[in-house]
């Protein structure tokens, strides 16, 4: 059996999505739904885990935001609540934290950060008249010096990216803005489109510049529909202020932007899916190559990238490409978003230097919650092998985790405590995966279906040890043979889970751990 | 619903006529794109904001304004989970149970309200469009994992919810009440929320203004500003000059 293990390239989907799932049983389930009382798909074991985090006890005031303006208020309550309570401390890298370094982030506590205003008093739009003078392919040579790697989960280096549009196109050249976040654990970009949506505005210029690109298209999940209203605003503040459209800021360069929503399907976070929907077909990948940098939107040439990656290019424009390079690793340069969720004491946006570490950003968010100590976690969402503490200290960079078995991904920080059980998580994946997969090739689409009916088995009590072997056959069968990185994302719960806790999957079946869900649960669970 | 005999989706026939409005509308939507095609999305969105679902004469519409055949409109609004074939109530109640939402109690929220409400998956409880009804659905990840566990009301965010909580919130609307969301404008009704989706902004300058500025999201922000912590400095720049010079041609 080949297990091919799926090279983080830029073909991979930026995994994005919910979307419901029709109940496996054709009697729909209502009021005998119920919740086993010690909670669901969870019991107790054993703890092998990091002890929790311990918390520091000393009172520092906070000190005002480097980057508000003259004039504004403090956030106040909203912002004294995001931090420790009273009588703990605020930790900081001397304390065994994460050091912060906030500049995706650096807007977002200062009230309306969403308004043209607060964004132009921020250091707003001043990336973008410094770029319209320069050739645009310097800016794509600034890009490159960066080292800035594509934040939507591959990784790929963005101005190398750029660079690939084939010089002396006869066809328009397109730049979309992947907006569809959905993958498991995913929480970055729809608060930033959020807080921040003309950083996203002023990239989106300063990228299309670059590229030459007179349209670029901004495809936000459908869901998300506050994030929409955010964005739409600021392309109408930036149009009426001159940013957009004809003859913008003088320089005779246009662009338009349109917003663009989807209509709930996760695959359409892999870029040649998400083209094809915005073309106003199914979501559903192409075959490569060619590749987008080739024949992209309308088969023309297009740069594809996520929401992260965009909106770090006016602080790269304005810092440069060693003030970039000051943060981060050698080849993971910069910082970003992480996202930490879970059982967290508390969970939300840490933007820190690539390399951090979770047990930095853990006594940064106060630990594990409760303190029960932390058993699995994911890097980079449910597509991103999981780590178990003994990962606690890998360097959350692109090489740094690979290196380590898994892949850095969105670093969406799914931290689990002892109380999760390892299989109901997978089984909870795996329903997630076998309702997003397109149908289009035949390994993903059968795979995840059978995979859920095992799991279901499994979790419920009524697996078999040989299903366990179907299961990595299966998983074995679906990673690096379907059409897209979909697959091999279905995959990776199902074989992580397996290198790391199989004993939890034969614990179900041998009856040594009762079953985390009961079979009523099932029918109506998804 | 599906065709039995030839196992292919069908769409419920009504007798819907779209006005001069919708029309003017869908055409405001294509002029948007490069290409007319690129607006079917909207468009779908555009005819479930007037009839609360996805119709025969909605794809019939789609597929004249696009000059594209039933098929292929039928194609498209079959493959996305967003686009209802059957009524929807006045509310769509959208609960995350993915593994993170559901191991912090998303999935003994979905049960509960289930249960109150007395419907499963993609059902609903009252008369559709009627005031009060609501449609259920168990959603998949729904991006905001650090708000853990969430729901959705016609797409605005109910963050950090409990069974009890969320119960609130669904016998509030049931009682014709807009609950505020966490995050998100107040709450109107499916309809309106498909409008807005479909890319019309009727009152964008007052919907806008609705929170978002959670503490969760704010937490890295609060720490760095408490601790003093900030981003190495940005040299100072004379213009032009940090951008690199084009590398020479080979």
């Amino acid at each position: 059996m080949d297990i091919v293990t799926p090279e983080p390239t830029h073909s991979s989907p930026e995994p994005k999505v919910p979307r419901a799932v029709p109940p496996p049983s054709a009697t729909p389930v209502t009021e005998s739904v119920t919740t086993s009382p010690q909670g669901p798909g969870t019991f107790s074991s054993p703890g092998t885990g990091e002890p929790p985090v311990p918390v520091p006890v000393t009172i520092e005031p906070p000190v005002a935001a480097a980057f508000r303006p003259a004039g504004q208020q403090s956030p106040g309550a909203a912002l004294a609540s995001a931090g420790p309570a009273a009588g703990q401390t605020w930790p900081t890298a001397a304390d065994g934290g994460a050091p912060l370094t906030p500049i995706l982030t650096r807007r977002w506590a200062s009230p309306r950060s969403w308004t043209l205003r607060v964004y132009q008093q921020l250091d707003g739009y001043q990336a973008l008249p410094e770029a319209l003078k320069i050739e645009p392919a310097r800016i794509t040579e600034l890009i490159k010096n960066s080292g800035l790697r594509g934040r939507g989960g591959a990784g790929f280096p963005t101005g190398l990216k750029w660079s690939f549009l084939p010089p002396g196109s006869t066809k328009p050249s397109y730049l979309v803005i992947n907006a569809d976040e959905g993958e498991p654990g995913t929480c970055k970009d729809i608060p930033l489109m959020m807080a921040d949506p003309h950083s996203l505005i002023e990239g989106c210029v300063i990228t299309s510049y670059a590229i030459k690109a007179p349209f670029c298209a901004i495809y936000v999940r459908g869901e998300a529909i506050h994030a929409l209203r955010r964005v739409q605003h600021a392309v109408n503040e930036a149009r009426a202020a001159g940013y957009l459209g004809r003859n913008i800021m003088g320089s005779g360069y246009e662009l338009e932007i349109v917003v663009h929503a989807g209509a709930g399907a996760y695959i359409c976070g892999e870029e040649t899916a998400l083209l094809d929907s915005l073309e106003g077909k199914r979501g559903q990948p192409r075959l490569k190559p060619p590749f987008p940098a080739v024949e992209g939107l309308y088969a023309s040439p297009t740069v594809v990238n996520n929401v992260e990656t965009i909106a770090s290019v006016p602080a790269i424009v304005l810092g440069g490409s060693d003030w970039y390079r000051s943060m981060g690793t050698d080849k993971s340069p910069g910082p970003k978003i992480f996202s930490l969720s879970g059982h967290v004491t508390r969970p939300g946006q840490y933007e820190a230097p690539m390399g951090t570490t979770l047990r930095q950003l853990l006594v940064s968010a106060g630990g594990m919650l409760d303190g029960i100590p932390l058993k699995f976690f994911t890097p980079g969402g449910s597509s991103t092998p999981i780590f178990t503490p003994e990962h606690l200290d890998v360097p959350l960079s692109f090489d740094d985790v690979a290196a380590a078995g898994s892949m850095l991904g969105t670093t969406a920080l799914m931290c689990f405590n002892e109380t999760v059980s390892v299989p109901w998580a997978v089984w909870k994946w795996l329903e997630f995966y076998k309702h997003e997969s397109c149908g289009k090739c035949t390994p993903c689409r059968e795979g995840t279906g059978w995979l859920v009916q095992i799991l279901r088995r499994v979790v419920s009590g009524s697996g078999t040890m040989e299903d366990l072997d179907t299961m990595t056959d299966a998983a074995g069968n679906i990673a690096g043979r379907s059409f897209c990185a979909l697959g091999d994302a279905a995959a990776t719960p199902v074989l992580s889970g397996f290198k790391y806790f199989r004993s939890e999957f034969e614990d179900l079946v041998t009856g040594r751990t009762p079953p985390v869900v009961q079979t009523r649960q099932l029918a109506g669970a998804h | 619903m599906t065709n039995q005999r030839i196992g292919v989706p069908i769409f419920l026939p009504t007798d819907v006529v779209f006005d001069e409005l919708t029309e003017t509308r869908a055409e405001e939507l294509i002029a948007r794109y490069p290409v007319p095609r690129s607006a079917l999305l909207p468009l779908l969105h555009l005819v479930q904001s007037v009839e609360g679902f996805v119709s025969q004469p909605g794809i019939e519409f789609c597929a004249r304004k696009l000059d594209l055949t039933d098929a292929e409109v039928s194609a498209v609004a079959t493959f996305y989970t967003m686009y209802k074939r059957s009524p929807s109530g006045e509310h769509l109640v959208s609960v995350c149970t993915n593994a993170l939402c559901a191991a912090l109690g998303g999935d003994a929220i979905y049960a509960s309200l289930s249960a109150h409400l007395g419907v499963g998956h993609e059902e609903t409880a009252g008369e559709p469009g009627v005031q009060g009804s609501i449609t259920l659905e168990h959603a998949e990840c729904l991006a905001a994992c650090d708000h853990a566990p969430v729901l959705q009301v016609n797409y605005e965010f109910f963050d950090q919810q409990t069974p009890d909580s969320a119960l609130d919130v669904v016998l509030g609307l049931q009682a014709g009440r807009k609950p505020p969301p966490t995050r998100g404008a107040p709450l109107t009704d499916f309809r309106s929320a498909e409008l807005e989706i479909a890319g019309v902004f009727i009152d964008l300058a007052d919907r806008v203004d609705g929170p978002s500025a959670s503490v969760p999201t704010l937490r890295g922000s609060a720490l760095a500003d408490g601790t003093g912590q900030r981003a190495p400095m940005m040299p100072d720049s004379d213009g032009a000059s940090q951008f690199p010079p084009l590398p020479e041609k080979k």
